[in-house]
C-alpha cells in the first residue's frame, strides 16, 4: 500500500454564509492535546468581529420572522447533516480534546442529539414561557417571548463541540442570530460546524463562527452597540468581568459563565430563556351587548 | 330625493351608496375607551357653587315627561304646572325646558304651560316603535304641531337602519322635518336597539345630515336608554358636525337619568366635550320624569343645609 | 378653561394622614437614626412645604440593614409558602384599608393628582400584593422547577414617580419567593415607603424581612455594591442602570433593571380618533409624563395629522392643572426642582432646534414646581426631544406615511419599553405589534397596568420582567 499524501483542509471563518479568511490575513497554529500540529486557524481581528455582527444583524429579521416550525425543520436538518459527517467530527473532537475514538463518538452523538432537542423546542418555547394574562379589566393581554437579537457567544474552551452546540443551538432555536467565538485552543470542530450549517438550509449570517484569541475577539463584541446579548460560557473569571462591564454600555443581556461538569446533562430551558424578551400586548375586548345595548 | 345636508356635505346624500360610504367611513369607536372616558368624567367632584349652578341648569334642561297609556288631561295639567313652578316653596327655582307628552295631550299641555317659557314637546311618528306607514307618522306629526307642539320627538325606523337602508331613514327624517314646520325636531335613535357604538355614531351623523335640530338617545321604553357613554358619543358627534359645517345641533339623553348625581355627570360630559356652547337648554335636554324631584331635593339641601325628603317635593 | 360651569374647589381632606415631623430608617423592625446622624427634608412639590425630616442612610446603615435582612432570611425562606402568603395577604388588606390615607400621603409627597393616587396607584399597590401573595405557596407550579429557591437578600432601589407602586412591584415578588429585602426609596418621595414599614408592623411581619433605607444616590450605590446582597433590582434612569450593571459585573448578584423609555404612540388614519386622543393624553400626561413607559413620541399618519392635532389641542385645553389634592385636578406638580429644570432645559432645546412649541392657556401656581402640558410639532427623529427621555408632560409629534415607516421610526431609539398602536384594523395591530421592539405594546389603549401582566423593556430600557409569573424569575435561583 502506497502512502498517499492526504489533502489538508484550509480552515476558514464562517461569516454571513461565506467562508472568508480573517481580514487580518493572520493565522495561528492549532495543535492536538499532544501538541502535534493540526491546522492553521484564522486569527480573527476586531474587523472580523464587526463584519460578523453586520452579517448577524442582517440575518436577524428573516430568521426571527421565520415560522417556528420552519426553524425547527432547519435545525433538524443540521442534525441530519451532522449524522452524515460524524466520522469527521469524531476525529476532530478526539484530536481537540485528547479523547479516545469511542469517547469522542459519544460526544458527537450527544451533540447531534442536542441539535434534535433544540430543533423540537422552536415551536414549543412560546407556549411554555408565554401565555394569556388574566388582567382585571376588559382587555385581552398576551405575553410572548421574542428573540433578543444578535447574541455574541463565547463558546466553552474545553468542550469544543458538545459545549459549543449546547450554547449555540438554544440561541438560534429561539430566533436570535449568533456570532460565535470558537474555543481558542480547539476551534476546528466549530469551524467545521460552519460547513455543516452552510449546507443545512440555515440562512447565511444566522450563525457566524470566528476563531482566534478569545479575549481579543470577545472584547469588541461585548462593547459593540449593535450586539444585544452575550453568553460568557467560555470566558474565565477575569475576562468575564471585563466583558460584563463592557456589555453594560448598551445593557446587553449577559449570561455569566457557570461551571459545567458534564455538557451531556439535560440542558433545561434556561439557555433559551436567557436570550428571550417578553413582549406583552394589550387590546380592549369590550363585551357583546353585556349592558344590553352598546359595545 | 331631497337633501337637508349642509352644502359641504351635500354630495354625501346623493345616493344610497354615497351615504353608506360616508357613514361607514366615520372613525370607529372603541367601546372600552369610550366607556372609560365617560367613567373618568364621572369622577369629577362637583361641589358647592358649582353644584348649585349645575342643579339649576339641570332643572332648566328637563323635558318633564309623561308617556303612559294612562295619561289624562288632568295628569298632564299637573305636570305642566310642575314644569312652570317645579318647587312651589321656592320661586327662584327655574322652570323646566319643556313638558313632553303624547300628541293627543299636546292641547292640554299647551294650556297648562300657557304664559310661561316652558315648551311643549310631543313624541310622534308612532312612538315608541315607529312601526307605522309614513303617511300615518306624518299625520301624527301634523296633528301634534297643529295642536301647538313647539317640539317634535320622532323615532327613527330602527329596522331600516339595521337593515342598512340608511336612505330610507334619512328621507323619513326629512319628511318629518318638513311636517314639523316651525317646531324643532328631536330625532330619537333608540340607541339600545342600535346595539353598537359605531351604529350610534352613524345614526348621529345620519340624523344631523337630514336636518335634526336635536339628536336624542332613546324613548325610555327599552331596557337600556341614556348612558354616559352613548351620550358622550353623541356629544362628540354634534361637536364634530359643528366643526365641519358650522351648524349646531342639540343633544337629549332620555330615560334612566334619575338622580342629581347622574344629571351632573351628564353636564360634566357636556362641559368637557362640547364646551359651554351647549350648556343651555336650547342645546341640551334631559328626557326625564323622576329626575326633577331629586334635583329639587338636592336644591333644598344646598339652600338649607338639611337633607330633604320626598314629602317636601310634589309628586306630580 | 373658562366656562360658565366652573368647578368649585373639591379638595380631598388632608386630615386623613398624620405625618410625623421626622422619620428614622427602618432596620430590623425598628425605626432608627442614621449612624452618622444625617437627615434630609422631604417637601411637597406642589407647595415646597417641608413635610418631614428623614434619616439619611449611609454605608454603615446599609451594612446593618443587609445584616438584618440576612439574619431574617434564614427563617423567612424556611417558612412554608402558605405562611408567607398570609403575611402578604395581610399587607394587601391593610393597604386597602389605609388606601385613602396612603393616597393623600403619596399626593402630598409626590405632587401627582389625588385622582391618580386614589384610582390608579393605590388599587394597583394592593392588587400587586394580593397577586404575589397567592404565588408564595405555588412556586413549584410556576415553571421554574419543582423546588425553586430564593436568592437571599434583595437590594432594591426605586424611583419617585410611583413611590408606593414601585415598592409593591419590588417587595411583593421578593417576599413571596422567600427573599428578604433592603429597599431604598427615592430621596424626594420617602414617605410612603416609611408608612409601608408601619404596615409591615401592623401585619406582624418578622423583623428584618423588610428594611427601608431612605437616602440619595450614594445610599443606593452602597446598597447595590454591598457584598452580601444577592439580588439587585433597580427602577430608574438608564444612566444609573448602566452604572449598576457595571457594579455587579463579575459577581453572582442577579440583576433586573427597569429603565427609561421613549415610547412611540402610533396613530393610523383608521384609528378610533376620539379614543386615540384620550390614549395620547393618558400616554403623556398621566403622572405629568413622569412615566418610564410614557407615549412621549406621537407618530401620526400624515393624512390625519391636522385633524388629530386639532382634536388633541382642543382636548388639552380641558386639562385642569393645579392643586394635586383637588379631586378635579388632572395635572399635578413636577416632582422636584431638579426634574423641573431638566424638563425646562430639554424643552428649550426643542425650541432651539426648531420644533414648534404649543401649550394650552394654563395658569401655573406661583409656588411649587409646575410645567404646563406641552406639545411639539415639526419634530423629526433627529431632534433631541424625539430621542432623549424628557420625563415630563411634553409630547413630540412626528408624522409617517406608511406602516413600515411608522415601525422604523418607532424602533429607531436606544430604548424599547412601550409602544401604542391605534387602528381599527385587527391585522395591522398584530403585524405592527409583532415588529415593535418594545416590552409592552398597548393597542387601542395606553398606560394600562396589571399585576398579572409582565412589564419590562427591550434594549436599553432594561431587562427582566415585573408582574405576572414572569416576575417571579427575578427572585428565584433559576
Amino acid at each position: 500500500m502506497s502512502d498517499r499524501l492526504s489533502v489538508l483542509k484550509t480552515y476558514k471563518l464562517y461569516v454571513g454564509g461565506k467562508f472568508p479568511r480573517s481580514e487580518s490575513g493572520r493565522v495561528y497554529e492549532v495543535t492536538d492535546s499532544k501538541n502535534n500540529w493540526l491546522a492553521n486557524a484564522p486569527l480573527s481581528s476586531r474587523k472580523d468581529a464587526r463584519d460578523a455582527v453586520v452579517a448577524a444583524r442582517k440575518a436577524f429579521g428573516a430568521w426571527s420572522g421565520a415560522t417556528a416550525y420552519n426553524r425547527g425543520q432547519i435545525l433538524y436538518r443540521v442534525a441530519e447533516m451532522l449524522e452524515g459527517r460524524k466520522a469527521q467530527f469524531v476525529r476532530e473532537v478526539a484530536d481537540a480534546e485528547g479523547l479516545s475514538k469511542s469517547k469522542a463518538a459519544d460526544q458527537v452523538d450527544a451533540t447531534i442529539d442536542r441539535w434534535v432537542w433544540y430543533a423540537g423546542w422552536t415551536d414549543k418555547i412560546a407556549q411554555v414561557v408565554g401565555g394569556g394574562n388574566p388582567v382585571a379589566g376588559p382587555y385581552f393581554n398576551l405575553s410572548t417571548p421574542e428573540p433578543t437579537g444578535v447574541v455574541a457567544v463565547v463558546a466553552p474552551q474545553e468542550s469544543s463541540f458538545l459545549g459549543l452546540v449546547s450554547v449555540l443551538a438554544p440561541v438560534i432555536a429561539t430566533g436570535n442570530t449568533a456570532v460565535v467565538v470558537a474555543s481558542e485552543k480547539s476551534p476546528l470542530p466549530a469551524l467545521s460546524l460552519g460547513e455543516v450549517l452552510a449546507t443545512s438550509d440555515v440562512p447565511g449570517g444566522v450563525v457566524n463562527v470566528l476563531s482566534g484569541r478569545t479575549a481579543e475577539i470577545a472584547a469588541p463584541l461585548a462593547a459593540h452597540q449593535d450586539v444585544n446579548a452575550i453568553d460568557l460560557a467560555g470566558a474565565d473569571d477575569v475576562l468575564a468581568k471585563e466583558l460584563e462591564i463592557a456589555a453594560a454600555d448598551n445593557l446587553k443581556r449577559v449570561l455569566r459563565p457557570q461551571p459545567v461538569d458534564n455538557w451531556s446533562a439535560p440542558p433545561g430551558i434556561d439557555r433559551m430563556t436567557a436570550f428571550l424578551e417578553t413582549k406583552t400586548v394589550w387590546h380592549p375586548t369590550g363585551s357583546l351587548g353585556a349592558s344590553g345595548s352598546s359595545y | 330625493m331631497s337633501t337637508a345636508a349642509p352644502h359641504s356635505l351635500a354630495d354625501v346624500t346623493t345616493s344610497d351608496r354615497t351615504l353608506r360610504r360616508f357613514l361607514h367611513g366615520l372613525p370607529g369607536v372603541d367601546p372600552v375607551g369610550l366607556e372609560a372616558r365617560a367613567a373618568s368624567l364621572g369622577t369629577r367632584s362637583i361641589k358647592t357653587t358649582a353644584k348649585a349652578y349645575a342643579i339649576d341648569l339641570a332643572i332648566s334642561m328637563v323635558d318633564l315627561t309623561t308617556l303612559e297609556g294612562a295619561d289624562t288631561p288632568g295628569k298632564v295639567r299637573a305636570l305642566g304646572a310642575k314644569a312652570v313652578h317645579p318647587d312651589p316653596t321656592d320661586r327662584t327655582t327655574p322652570p323646566t325646558a319643556a313638558v313632553c307628552v303624547y300628541p293627543d295631550m299636546v292641547a292640554a299641555a299647551k294650556e297648562a304651560v300657557a304664559g310661561s317659557n316652558v315648551k311643549v314637546a310631543s313624541v310622534a311618528t308612532a312612538f315608541p316603535a315607529g312601526r307605522a306607514p309614513l303617511a300615518v307618522k306624518l299625520a301624527d306629526v301634523r296633528e301634534a304641531v297643529s295642536a301647538g307642539a313647539d317640539e317634535i320627538d320622532m323615532v327613527i325606523d330602527r329596522g331600516a337602519f339595521l337593515a342598512g337602508d340608511y336612505m330610507k331613514v334619512h328621507d323619513e327624517i326629512i319628511a318629518v322635518k318638513e311636517a314639523c314646520g316651525p317646531a324643532r325636531l328631536k330625532v330619537i335613535f333608540e340607541t339600545g336597539e342600535l346595539s353598537t357604538y359605531d351604529n350610534i355614531r352613524r345614526a348621529s351623523w345620519l340624523g344631523m345630515l337630514a336636518g335634526a335640530d336635536f339628536i336624542k338617545t332613546s324613548t325610555g321604553k327599552v331596557a337600556v336608554n341614556a348612558t354616559p357613554a352613548n351620550t358622550l358619543l353623541m356629544l362628540e358627534a354634534v361637536r364634530d358636525f359643528r366643526t365641519q359645517t358650522g351648524i349646531q345641533v342639540g343633544v337629549k339623553p332620555a330615560g334612566g337619568i334619575r338622580t342629581t348625581k347622574d344629571a351632573i355627570k351628564f353636564l360634566v360630559l357636556v362641559n368637557e366635550t362640547t364646551g359651554e356652547d351647549w350648556l343651555d337648554n336650547h342645546w341640551f335636554r334631559f328626557g326625564a320624569s323622576s329626575l326633577l324631584n331629586d334635583l329639587l331635593m338636592q336644591r333644598q339641601k344646598l339652600a338649607t343645609g338639611r337633607y330633604s325628603g320626598p314629602d317636601y317635593v310634589t309628586v306630580d | 378653561m373658562a366656562s360658565a360651569f366652573d368647578y368649585a374647589p373639591a379638595p380631598e381632606s388632608r386630615a386623613v394622614v398624620d405625618i410625623a415631623p421626622s422619620y428614622g430608617l427602618f432596620i430590623d423592625g425598628e425605626f432608627t437614626d442614621a449612624a452618622d446622624g444625617k437627615v434630609f427634608k422631604t417637601v411637597s412639590p406642589a407647595s415646597e412645604e417641608v413635610l418631614s425630616e428623614i434619616a439619611q442612610a449611609g454605608e454603615a446603615d446599609v451594612d446593618r440593614a443587609v445584616k438584618a435582612a440576612r439574619k431574617a432570611f434564614e427563617k423567612w425562606s424556611a417558612l412554608p409558602g402558605a405562611e408567607r402568603a398570609k403575611y402578604l395577604f395581610r399587607i394587601a388588606r391593610i393597604i386597602q384599608e389605609r388606601s385613602r390615607e396612603l393616597a393623600v400621603l403619596e399626593t402630598l409627597d409626590n405632587g401627582k393628582p389625588i385622582k391618580e393616587t386614589r384610582d390608579a396607584d393605590l388599587p394597583l399597590v394592593a392588587a400587586h400584593f394580593f397577586y404575589y401573595a397567592g404565588w408564595a405557596d405555588k412556586l413549584a407550579h410556576a415553571g421554574f422547577g419543582t423546588d425553586p429557591r430564593p436568592l437571599g437578600v434583595a437590594g432594591q432601589v426605586i424611583p419617585w414617580n410611583f413611590p408606593l407602586l414601585m415598592l409593591a412591584w419590588k417587595i411583593a415578588p421578593a417576599l413571596a419567593t422567600g427573599n428578604t429585602v433592603v429597599l431604598k426609596p427615592a430621596e424626594t418621595t420617602p414617605l410612603s415607603a416609611l408608612f409601608f414599614a408601619d404596615i409591615c408592623r401592623q401585619a406582624g411581619l418578622p423583623k428584618g424581612v423588610v428594611n427601608i433605607l431612605p437616602g440619595y444616590g450614594d445610599t443606593g450605590a452602597a446598597l447595590v455594591a454591598h457584598p452580601d446582597v444577592n439580588k439587585v433590582a433597580f427602577t430608574g434612569s438608564t444612566a444609573v442602570g448602566k452604572e449598576i450593571a457595571k457594579t455587579v459585573a463579575g459577581t453572582h448578584k442577579k440583576l433586573t433593571l427597569e429603565l427609561g423609555g421613549k415610547g412611540a404612540n402610533i396613530v393610523f388614519d383608521d384609528a378610533p380618533i376620539d379614543q386615540a386622543v384620550e390614549g395620547i393624553v393618558n400616554g403623556i400626561f398621566f403622572n405629568q409624563g413622569q412615566v418610564c413607559c410614557a407615549g412621549s413620541r406621537l407618530l401620526v399618519q400624515e393624512s390625519i395629522q391636522e385633524e388629530l392635532l386639532d382634536s388633541l389641542k382642543r382636548r388639552l385645553s380641558t386639562l385642569r392643572l393645579g392643586v394635586p389634592l383637588d379631586k378635579n385636578t388632572d395635572i399635578g406638580a413636577i416632582n422636584s426642582e431638579e426634574q423641573l429644570s431638566r424638563i425646562t432645559s430639554l424643552v428649550e432645546r426643542g425650541e432651539a432646534e426648531g420644533a414648534e412649541r404649543w401649550s394650552p392657556a394654563c395658569e401655573l401656581p406661583t409656588s411649587g414646581y409646575w410645567f404646563a402640558p406641552t406639545l411639539f410639532t415639526n419634530v423629526t427623529q433627529a431632534h433631541t426631544i424625539a430621542r432623549d427621555e424628557i420625563f415630563g408632560p411634553v409630547l413630540s409629534v412626528l408624522s409617517f406615511r406608511t406602516p413600515d415607516e411608522a415601525v422604523a421610526k418607532a424602533n429607531n431609539t436606544q430604548y424599547g419599553l412601550s409602544a401604542g398602536i391605534w387602528t381599527e384594523k385587527g391585522s395591522r395591530i398584530l403585524a405592527v405589534a409583532n415588529k415593535l421592539r418594545a416590552g409592552v405594546v398597548w393597542s387601542n389603549t395606553f398606560n394600562k397596568f396589571d399585576p398579572t401582566s409582565p412589564f419590562g423593556g427591550y434594549k436599553e430600557s432594561g431587562f427582566g420582567r415585573e408582574g405576572g409569573r414572569h416576575g417571579l424569575e427575578a427572585y428565584l435561583d433559576v
